[in-house]
């Protein structure tokens, strides 16, 4: 059957987590409950809270994580790069939804923080996931530009401004994830569903007036795992934090692959 | 344990090059299902009342048996290919998916004969 349930070394609420109360003269305090995982320590995941000086704080909630980081408890594990929601590395659960730490408002959260890593992932350390499927189904889709024409000797391989347009919004995916850990679809298939991340991205090539591999491309898409398990459920596209589609995207691969047989 | 690569492990067994037929017939199944369902429930809303000779009566009327008759195919194949999605979702061993597909095969087809024939029988008049 699928899985519904957390492994038994993965259950959290077995172990007391830790408190780590707030400096004296706080003014501004905001709790946070942080998913916490050592596999090197043989512990269970527990909860840790935190209560954070916001007062002395940045705006977005990846501030609050540097600042536990840097001033409470350096040992918190977290990914993060380019602090404005272009390199997609502080994708985590936040307040029950995915998104990235870095534009996430700290204004926009009633009540206490909880922040968990992206659902039905293999944990690396605390809030650090282990990516590599999710990177290898976006790699299975082929990625880059495929033709049978040679290039023009004098120049690049042109593009009407009407054509680029419809790869302009599917191409400004970030792989942070946030998608395809939010369906359902993907937490129980996720070994021969792609999840709607890399069918974004291979419908991306797809609409490419450029590319001459539309037909391999939707033979290799079409499958009832790689791309029929998506239910339109429609947490992939509530989730993005870039507003893109990626439901319309693969409700219009399933189009193109219906208009080649009906 | 194994040391197969991860683009190798998602490549798989390859693409098995189908799923639409399924996708398709799915949807034409369900959209006749809307008028056909809704005739079967103004048709018994409109009946005087329930009782054998009634409903014998109802049957025995060449379009509407040829409707029920419909129906009938139209729900159990609707049903199966519905069923048959929930299964590919949540059933993952190798031998209780093949178990649990054959079963639901098997269910159906007993279904939508027994359900046909019963038209069929009370339309043509075999039943006393």
């Amino acid at each position: 059957m699928a899985e519904f349930n957390l492994p038994a070394n993965s259950r959290y609420k077995d172990i007391p987590g830790k408190l780590h109360p707030a400096p004296a003269g706080a003014t501004k305090v905001k709790t946070f409950r942080i998913y916490r995982f050592d596999p090197e320590s043989g512990e269970k995941p527990r909860i840790d809270t935190y209560q954070v000086d916001t007062g002395k704080c940045g705006p977005m909630v990846l501030d609050a994580l540097l600042k536990i980081k840097n001033e409470v408890d350096s040992s918190l594990t977290f990914r993060r790069s380019c602090r404005e929601g272009i390199c997609g590395s502080c994708a985590m659960n936040i307040d029950g939804t995915n998104t990235l730490a870095c534009i996430k408002g700290l204004d926009t959260i009633e009540g206490e923080v909880r922040i968990f890593p992206l659902p039905h992932m293999p944990v690396v350390k605390d809030l650090v996931p282990d990516l590599t499927n999710f990177y290898a189904q976006y790699a299975a889709v082929k990625p880059w530009l495929q033709t049978r024409t040679p290039p023009p000797p004098d120049g690049e391989r042109l593009q009407s401004k009407e054509d680029q347009e419809k790869v302009d919004k599917p191409s400004a995916c970030i792989l942070c994830a946030c998608c395809s850990t939010s369906c359902p679809s993907y937490w129980w298939n996720s070994d021969r569903y792609l999840g709607p991340a890399a069918l974004l991205a291979a419908y991306r090539w797809i609409v490419d007036s450029r590319d001459e591999a539309t037909g391999e491309r939707l033979d290799e898409l079409e499958d009832p795992f790689r791309l029929y398990r998506c239910h339109t459920i429609m947490n992939c596209t509530e989730a993005c934090p870039k507003d893109l589609n990626p439901a319309r995207a693969i409700g219009e691969i399933k189009r193109l692959i219906a208009e080649r047989q009906v | 344990m194994s040391l197969q690569s991860p683009l190798g492990r998602v490549l798989g067994k390859g693409s098995a090059k189908s799923g639409f037929h399924h996708w398709w017939v799915e949807r034409v199944s369900g959209a006749a299902l809307v008028p056909l369902g809704l005739w079967f429930a103004f048709a018994v809303a409109a009946l005087p009342d329930h009782s054998y000779a009634t409903v014998r009566q109802f049957i025995g009327q060449p379009c509407h048996a040829v409707l029920l008759v419909l129906l009938a195919a139209t729900a159990t194949y609707h049903s199966r290919m519905g069923l048959q999605v929930v299964v590919d979702d949540y059933v993952h061993g190798k031998g209780a998916k093949l178990v649990v597909t054959l079963l639901l095969n098997f269910i159906h087809a007993v279904l939508g004969v027994a359900m046909v024939l019963a038209v069929v029988r009370l339309s043509l008049g075999g039943a006393a």
